[in-house]
């Protein structure tokens, strides 16, 4: 019992990250239609950014990953103004290679700055707290609330402002919001900063917890199409949902299954997903 | 019977896009399909080639149910359609982007086209010539040479039509083959599907340009919200009021 | 006509390049990495033909080299077999797997794809990682032989090996070259143009789609079998995403779907990177950027942009003529008589 309230907590932190991961990406294939590989690349930025900020200048915890936010944000930004947005009828397979070439640059860049070892973050909330009887450290805390206060303020911000619902308009349909004079182009870009900042505090969030290196952002971006993919892709509370699923499954097969094949465990979930419903689980069809 | 529906049934969801439609197909003659925009003609023509199944329902071709086959079967059995946009490959000649057309009708493999076989030979020689035959039939004889990035609207609908005889039909479904292209250009695509009539091919065209239609059409069907409202000559189908009703209430696309 | 001659020439001309470089240059480091080339040219081609001729961007291409290689690996070493039939196992095993994953990939389409085979070639990476007991983990497999000797000929020597790999790829090559040049390769160009209205006009899309992958795969499984026994030593490494970036990078730069793509990309990038070597683990600052902006300017790479080139001047030279021949119609009749109309077929 005590193991496995331990390993559900778990989850729900390896959970909450997934899916602030998974909701940039989510929010920028709703827009524009693009798988962005790059977004893992984002992902590892913010957590070095971060990083950065409070070796370096000292600067405390929340202000370094608003800093975070801020630049990740916005080199998400300049990402679709130089390389998508030319891109934006050319076929299909072009933005995915063109992604993975910003992703292999991204890389080689942090590993030219900050070199290849694996480094740690520290934390000002590292002390032990109970919880309901769990032990659990307090950044772990953090994540989860963190987490739950992003999705809402994202919410929010989505269904409650004439900025957030033209996001949701141009998502459902994207000549019809064009037709009806949303800006797209703003949209494309607001989407890709909301996405880069997302990706920011996810890794800022997790970096304490787990370990930075260039490399960082690989498995976290796969297992994030995976649940976008389970969540149906452009869909936001599937990639709320689909992360958590993932992050439960995760912990529970690391326990009872086999440590070494956990992070097999998403992609065997969407092989034998996308072998049943080859458009993904919720789907619509299409005329 | 040639070519029938029996109350074929298409649902999207909870639209019902093809309600209950039951027609046939004149053998030897043009066949229309009309109707105001989101009529269901399109789905109608999806339903009858294989691009999606019904959700009840039958196609009957010679007295063949053809309604679970899948659309590349259905284009074996001589049933060919053209979409109203023709992605061709752009980088490559007008007689190229048609060779492909008579496939089909052949039965090389891999391994003949890596051994160079008899086969392999004989079946180049044959989607070529049937190639350079359908060109010729639509009157592109001219600009069979040239990059298909190169030709114009009309000389694309034409190519598009090509393709589909390559395939040895012996009825075309023709998706508004007339839409985008000026009043000329469609007095020849006319010319075309009766030439097309006159050597035995059944045509069936869904079209929005209504005198063409009335000039052309043997038969015609109406839909209207996905219902067939009315069916029968140009004649009867000018003097029906439903059909009046329906393209005065519905959108002006007459 | 003319073209054709040259463009046998320029071929004739690389080949007997090939077949005599080993005598021109002294250097084994040149060597090596030149043979090393030609195996990436091989799994390149057979990406080529997937990403290429048939539109499906497959990531996956790393665990099908990996593939190839691990089971001439395990095979060999392990098992004891021999070498040329564990050779032709490996390929068999290859194209197997294909066909199974092949079945199930296939029924995604665009991204589905690109990210299932994504996942799938993390899979075989991780199985390979993992798989102390089969793979060696981390530590890889050692000792892979060379390929035995066949009758009077030994593969023991760079020169020897690289002739054999030589000969691979000039296989390869004519494999491709047919295959595109045929109703087989129409078939599949019609697939990446419009699946729906390849469909339509008869072709049975997934059955070719498959050939296709599996084909595909066989390239890959080849370029990891030959690979296996020259370097001699396999580790996880050879399955990871970064080798299928680096595949397709070749591919872009030299031209995807393009038949001379390949070898260009490959020898260009190899070479490049050869003269970068001091930037090590940071070539990808130069590469990753270049992906980007020929995707953007130049989609079909150097080949492709050579052809456009060569369109564009036959079409000046085209319309030049035409000129002159309307120039020449104002002086006889002879030329202007209107189009006969077409006859019935």
């Amino acid at each position: 019992m005590d193991i496995l309230s331990q390993q559900l907590f778990n989850g729900l932190t390896i959970g909450s990250v997934y899916s602030l991961v998974a909701l940039g990406l989510t929010l920028v294939y709703g827009i524009l239609h693009i798988p962005n590989f790059a977004h893992g690349a984002m992902y590892m930025l913010g957590a070095y950014v971060t990083l950065t900020m409070m070796l370096l200048w000292g600067i405390h915890y929340w202000l370094a990953m608003a800093v975070s936010v801020l630049v990740v944000g916005l080199l998400s930004v300049l990402m679709e103004r130089l390389v998508f947005h030319p891109l934006r009828n050319a076929p299909p397979i072009h933005d995915k290679i063109a992604a993975i070439g910003i992703l292999l640059f991204l890389e080689a860049l942090a590993q030219l700055i900050w070199g290849a070892d694996y480094r740690s973050m520290g934390t000002p909330y590292g002390e032990v707290i109970n919880l309901f009887g769990l032990t659990v450290t307090m950044q772990r805390v953090l994540i989860n609330v963190g987490a739950v206060v992003v999705m809402l303020l994202l919410y929010l911000f989505l269904k409650k402002t004439m900025v957030g619902s033209t996001i949701i308009a141009m998502a459902q349909n994207r000549e019809g919001a064009h037709l009806v004079g949303i800006n797209t182009n703003k949209v494309a870009m607001l989407t890709f900063l909301i996405s880069g900042g997302l990706a920011a505090i996810a890794a800022s969030l997790a970096a304490p917890i787990n370990l930075v290196f260039p490399g960082m952002g690989h498995l976290v971006i796969l297992k994030a199409f995976v649940i976008i993919i389970l969540g149906g892709m452009g869909s936001i509370p599937g990639a709320i949902l689909g992360g958590y699923i993932l992050g439960f499954s995760e912990s529970l097969g690391a326990t009872y299954l086999s440590n070494d094949y956990k992070d097999i465990i998403a992609f065997l979930l969407l092989v034998i997903i996308l072998s049943f419903r080859p458009k993904g689980l919720f789907a619509r069809e299409g005329f | 019977m040639f070519l029938e529906t029996k109350a074929l049934t298409k649902q999207f969801g909870g639209l019902i896009a093809v309600n209950d439609v039951s027609f046939s197909l004149e053998k030897g003659k043009i066949n229309a399909i009309i109707g105001p925009n989101g009529a269901g003609k399109s789905t109608f023509f999806n339903l009858v080639s294989g691009s999606h199944s019904p959700t009840s329902g039958q196609v009957i071709f010679k007295d063949q149910n053809i309604t679970k086959l899948p659309p590349n079967k259905i284009a074996e059995l001589g049933i060919a359609r053209t979409f109203q946009t023709t992605n061709l490959f752009e980088q490559s000649t007008v007689l190229d982007n048609v060779i492909v057309g008579h496939r089909l009708r052949t039965n090389s493999t891999l391994l003949d086209a890596v051994l160079r076989t008899k086969r392999f030979k004989r079946e180049e020689s044959k989607c070529k010539e049937k190639a350079i035959e359908v060109l010729d039939f639509v009157g592109l004889t001219a600009v069979s040479d040239q990059l298909a990035s190169n030709i114009t609207q009309e000389e694309k609908k034409r190519v598009a039509f090509a393709l589909a005889l390559a395939t040895d039909p012996e009825v075309v479904f023709l998706d508004e083959p007339a839409a985008g292209i000026n009043p000329d250009e469609t007095e020849g695509l006319a010319e075309l599907m009766k030439k097309m009539v006159d050597r035995g091919i059944t045509v069936c065209l869904i079209e929005h340009k209504m005198q063409m239609i009335m000039k052309l059409a043997d038969k015609i069907m109406v839909l209207n919200y996905g219902e067939k409202i009315a069916e029968g000559t140009p004649e009867e189908i000018m003097n029906n009021q439903m059909v009046i009703e329906a393209y005065l209430g519905g959108s002006a696309s007459a | 006509m003319a073209a054709l001659v040259n463009r046998r020439t320029v071929i004739s001309g690389f080949i007997l390049l090939a077949l005599v470089f080993p005598f021109l240059t002294k250097n084994s480091y040149v060597l090596h990495i030149l043979t090393l080339a030609f195996i990436w040219m091989i799994a390149v081609y057979g990406l080529n033909l997937l990403a290429g001729y048939t539109g499906y961007l497959s990531l996956a291409h790393a665990g099908f080299f990996a593939i190839g290689a691990y089971s001439l690996g395990i095979l060999t070493v392990k098992v004891g077999m021999n070498y040329w039939l564990a050779f032709l196992s490996s390929l068999i095993i290859t194209c197997i797997l294909g066909l199974l994953i092949g079945l199930i990939a296939l029924r995604t389409k665009e991204h589905f794809f690109a990210i299932y085979t994504l996942c799938v070639g993390y899979i075989i990476y991780l199985v390979i990682d993992k798989w102390d007991g089969l793979t060696g983990g981390v530590r890889g497999l050692i000792g892979i032989p060379v390929p035995a000797g066949v009758g009077p000929l030994s593969f023991e020597e760079p020169q020897s090996q690289y002739y054999l790999i030589l000969f691979f790829l000039l296989l390869t090559v004519l494999m491709v070259y047919r295959i595109v040049h045929s109703l087989s390769g129409r078939t599949f160009i019609a697939i990446r143009n419009s699946e729906e209205l390849a469909k339509t006009l008869g072709i049975a899309t997934m059955k070719n789609k498959l050939m296709v992958f599996v084909l595909s795969t066989l390239f890959a499984g080849l370029a990891g079998v030959l690979y296996a026994s020259f370097i001699r030593f396999i580790g996880p490494d050879i399955g990871y995403i970064t080798i299928t970036f680096d595949l397709l990078m070749y591919l872009l730069v030299g031209g995807i779907g393009t038949l001379a793509g390949p070898i260009v990309g490959t020898i260009l990038i190899v070479w490049v990177s050869q003269s970068l070597q001091f930037l090590q683990d940071f070539r990808m600052l130069i590469f990753g950027p270049l992906l980007t902006l020929l995707i953007i300017f130049y989609p079909r790479g150097i080949i492709g942009a050579f052809y456009e080139w060569k369109i564009k001047r036959q079409e000046k030279k085209r319309m030049r003529a035409l000129i002159k021949k309307h120039k020449d119609a104002e002086f006889s009749d002879a030329n202007s008589v209107p189009d006969k109309k077409v006859k019935e077929g």
